[in-house]
């Protein structure tokens, strides 16, 4: 499946088929990101029954220093 | 040295006591920032939202943050239009559980001046969705009361641009904004020594907002101490109501009673 994280296009195995499923397998813990697919928030508590589909656009933020 | 009760400043349904707001960026390391922090005395920390570098491991920022005693202010800065910025507003309200946003809307990228159309889009649509809105803006006094009439629980006008270290460049401007406003006015940019706090907190600004200021210098924990003192003392001289100027001197001590002079 074609999708596309942080604007970077990539191939999902069938084995990624949540976000949950996603975040797992770029090791990213759920804790200190916050994500929107095709520009809608996916709420924290969604992310194991969120499926994704061809052609999502995802987005994976976290904070960063700034003022 | 804590003997005059100041009023708590209260934005939105936040109530802080601490007048200076700090930020997370451009510190030396993570420790020398939590030191900084500390010394500060503040009770509310900005941090930015960015994309996730896929396949990068390392701590986050938030593991630096002591939010029992800091609430933390997300912004949108590095947005250039209200489109991204109700975007990254989202976000960060999913992230860290927060209605609170310094909505930044950048207009212009080497002044780092704010695009005031897009903030005000931007600010109409976030107070809409239940943010607590805060926004930063030129010293635009019409600017600032159009934000507070579509509902920003504050305005931060900025004293100078973002970084600079410049001052208060024009107090007046300050000024006509703090007298008008009927929310909290929070001088945001441009602050870049103790003076430079205690100038704009004698102008009657409710806070100051800076990161740079105190993130850059030579000893941030020491300088982070000296915002804190110059906040409180131009807040104290403030409440105060300074003495009138005047042209020629006056004398404080009697003019009667002088050793040599004739007696009456």
């Amino acid at each position: 499946m074609k999708v596309e994280i942080n604007g970077e296009k990539r191939e999902l195995p069938a084995a990624e088929a949540t976000l949950a499923e996603v975040l797992a397998a770029l090791e990213i813990e759920a804790r200190g990101v916050a994500i929107a697919c095709n520009d809608r928030v996916v709420r924290r508590s969604e992310y194991a029954r969120h499926r994704i589909a061809e052609g999502d656009r995802i987005e994976i933020v976290r904070a960063v220093a700034g003022g | 040295m804590q003997n005059f009760e100041d009023s708590p400043l209260r934005i939105g349904a936040y109530e802080f006591h601490s007048r200076l707001i700090v930020g997370t960026g451009k510190y030396p390391s993570m420790e020398a920032m939590q030191a900084a922090h500390a010394a500060s005395g503040a009770e509310m920390v900005t941090v930015a939202i960015r994309r996730v570098n896929l396949g990068e491991k390392g701590g986050s920022l938030l593991d630096y943050i002591d939010r029992s005693k800091m609430t933390i202010l997300p912004n949108t800065a590095g947005c250039f239009n209200a489109r991204e910025a109700v975007a990254t507003a989202q976000l960060a309200r999913e992230l860290l559980e927060t209605d609170l946003i310094k909505l930044e809307v950048i207009g212009d990228t080497q002044t780092l001046h704010p695009d005031t159309r897009e903030t005000l889009l931007a600010a109409e649509q976030l107070v809409s969705d239940g943010f607590t809105v805060l926004p930063y803006i030129g010293d635009d006094p019409v600017a600032c009361a159009q934000l507070e009439a579509l509902g920003c629980a504050a305005v931060m006008p900025l004293a100078a641009p973002i970084g600079s270290g410049l001052g208060i460049c024009n107090p007046y401007t300050i000024r006509i904004i703090k007298e008008r406003a009927g929310v909290p006015v929070i001088v945001d940019a441009g602050v870049g020594t103790a003076s430079d706090a205690a100038v704009a907190m004698e102008l009657g600004v409710d806070a100051l907002l800076m990161n740079t200021g105190i993130a850059a210098a030579q000893n941030p924990v020491a300088m982070a101490e000296a915002m804190a003192l110059a906040t409180r003392a131009g807040r104290l001289a403030f409440l105060s109501g300074r003495m009138e100027k005047r042209l020629y001197a006056n004398a404080s001590s009697p003019m009667q009673g002088l050793i040599g002079a004739p007696s009456a």
